[in-house]
């Protein structure tokens, strides 16, 4: 029985951290997206699902504001017939959605939901590679996408496949080398212990937001760890825009849904498929938004700290209820980027396929390079490794380096502009 | 000849290069518009009766009805005159120009005891099938007798084709009595 607890307690967190909590979140971002769209094109949106009464008899259905439209939904996609066309490759389209939707799913596995409940931490696995994982396993999602439009048998999911494929390898190396400088400062993997650091020493792209809150205090002012913070605070800007611009382009959110663009590809690769398997897709890519959104509240918002010293207080006044309180906090955050995320979407409109790749390969790339040498540079010198001397010299190669980058994206701009010129003559 | 206004493409600010402040702008632009358009504040949404969030109205409870200008075209309904003379004499007019061929009408003679004898016909069944109708107004504009009258009517709904056929009775009941210009046959001038 003893050593039936440590499985009981794993099975527990499985799932309720997935089936509890993130698909009902799925489910209902979808709902949000609806109803936050239409706020902003002066609509309503779904606001009567609710329970039929009528159908009972009574007078009234009871809405709540529309509340039940997400089980409505999933009702209908149960119940649509699940058509597979003649001339798909069968395997392959059976197996895509599967690879679309499982990847992002098991990728929360790493991410921290909040602090120690009843002395167990809130998350499902607390490995040391935290962001890596979720690098190498949500890479995989681009798999079900190029296969989905591959074995579509169809060009223009064809092309939606292809797109995506280009479109998340681009953006893949911006994500990474915009998480180093991040990683460097940590000096962990461990996402649980990333959170636990900007809970004690301030969020990451908001130094000043630390558990201890002594803002007025010579001793914080003058501590090597403080200079860290904020000196590397441009850098880490920098790397908070370009990660979560990575992020829109990795889950193919609307400023870079060139993948499934209605008005170019009909609905880019999932054209041919129906019912579950495209309610699969659908909610594949929701989820990974929420993961998305997860990690970028976990790197550089505080995962689930409050800051200004509320996080010691609710563990000394709630205990081992901590917890859940934490957890709330996280999930606020990231309901609160979901609604960036949306709110974006019927912002920006969408790129042009070669901007796309233009800003992946000419911008992000270059700036995340320069942004890391410029990182580590600031970590050595407050951290006391760097004479002066020799502080210069690098900031001195720091400078030609993003000079040289500079040059050679200006090149490349001047010769992709010449090449689009001759290619209009021609 | 076409005068031809030559644009150039405007030139880029150095901020509008770096789009991230532009996109700023936007995004707060578009917060506004949500904020605006959460609390009922949209552009139009008083002239359109909102309900409160956007410029929507939610149909079922609130509905345009007051707000109907005097030429909408609803329900098709056959009227009486200011006796309670039915006004159609059935000429059929309106059952030969109607354009999806709606309406349907069996003549009858009135007879000799009755009051209006000297109309001589008014029909003895008068359909208008609603599913067909188009709300063209057509059967309105050729009625020599200012009979038949498009109502304000809209919601027009059944359960059956049966249901959505609209008889002489019902087409009474809808249009009702109209005092109006057509008075050969009263006398009333």
């Amino acid at each position: 029985m003893e050593a039936l607890i440590p499985f009981i307690i794993i099975i527990a967190k499985v799932v309720g951290i997935t089936f509890v909590l993130t698909l009902p979140i799925i489910a209902y971002s979808v709902y949000a997206e609806r109803r936050f769209a239409a706020v902003i094109q002066d609509r309503v949106g779904p606001n009567r699902t609710g329970i039929p009464l009528t159908i009972f008899g009574f007078k009234k259905d009871i809405s709540f504001f529309g509340l039940l439209q997400p089980l409505a939904d999933g009702l209908k996609f149960i119940l649509k017939e699940d058509f597979v066309p003649s001339h798909v490759n069968k395997f392959f389209f059976w197996l895509a959605p599967a690879l679309t939707m499982v990847p992002a799913l098991v990728t929360l596995s790493v991410v921290p939901f909040g602090s120690k409940l009843f002395g167990e931490p809130l998350v499902i696995a607390d490995v040391s590679v935290g962001p890596l994982l979720i690098f190498a396993i949500a890479s995989l999602s681009v798999y079900g996408i190029t296969l989905a439009g591959w074995a579509s048998n169809n060009k223009y999911s064809f092309f939606g496949g292809v797109r995506s494929c280009a479109q998340m390898v681009s953006y893949e190396i911006a994500l990474g080398l915009s998480v180093i400088p991040v990683l460097m400062h940590f000096g962990d993997l461990n996402l649980t212990n990333i959170v636990q650091h900007q809970a004690d020493n301030g969020w990451l792209i908001l130094p000043l937001w630390n558990e201890s809150g002594h803002l007025f205090s010579s001793v914080f002012w003058n501590s090597p760890q403080t200079h860290e913070h904020l000196f590397l605070w441009i850098p880490m800007i920098i790397s908070f825009f370009i990660f979560t611009i990575s992020i829109f382009a990795e889950t193919n959110r609307m400023p870079f849904d060139l993948p499934e663009c209605e008005t170019e590809l009909v609905g880019g690769y999932h054209t041919e498929y129906s019912s579950m398997k495209f309610a699969l897709f659908f909610l594949g890519e929701y989820a990974a938004m929420i993961v998305g959104s997860a990690l970028i509240v976990t790197l550089f918002l505080g995962g689930w700290s409050i800051g200004f010293g509320a996080d010691a207080w609710v563990v000394g006044t709630f205990g081992d209820w901590a917890g859940l309180i934490h957890l709330g906090v996280f999930l606020v955050k990231l309901v609160g980027f979901i609604l960036f995320f949306i709110l974006i979407r019927w912002t920006v409109p969408r790129f042009r396929y070669d901007q796309l790749m233009k800003l992946g390969w000419v911008v992000f790339f270059e700036a995340a390079l320069i942004n890391i040498l410029f990182a580590a540079v600031i970590i050595a010198k407050t951290r006391g490794n760097l004479s002066n001397t020799e502080f210069f010299v690098a900031l001195g190669g720091v400078i030609i380096f993003s000079a040289v980058m500079f040059y050679i994206a200006k090149s490349l701009e001047r010769m992709l502009a010449s090449d689009n010129k001759s290619e209009i003559k021609s | 000849m076409a005068k031809v206004t030559k644009l150039t493409r405007p030139t880029l600010s150095k901020s509008d290069e770096v789009y991230l402040i532009g996109i700023f702008k936007g995004t707060l632009v578009t917060l506004k518009h949500a904020v605006k358009s959460m609390f009922g504040k949209s552009r139009g949404a008083d002239s359109l009766n909102s309900s409160g969030l956007g410029v929507t109205m939610q149909y079922p409870e609130e509905k345009w009805d007051d707000e109907l200008p005097e030429y909408y075209r609803g329900a098709p309904a056959l009227v009486t005159d200011e006796m309670d003379r039915e006004r159609c004499v059935s000429c059929q007019l309106c059952e030969f120009i109607c354009p999806p061929k709606a309406i349907k009408i069996i003549p009858g003679e009135i007879p000799e005891d009755n009051e209006w004898a000297k109309v001589e016909k008014r029909p003895k069944e008068f359909e208008i099938d609603m599913i067909r109708c188009i709300y063209c107004g057509l059967c309105e504009e050729v009625c020599p007798e200012q009979a038949i009258y498009l109502r304000k009517d809209y919601a027009i709904t059944g359960t059956s084709r049966e249901e959505m056929v609209h008889n002489k009775e019902r087409l009474y009941e809808i249009g009702g009595k109209r005092v109006g210009l057509v008075n050969k046959w009263n006398e009333l001038k």
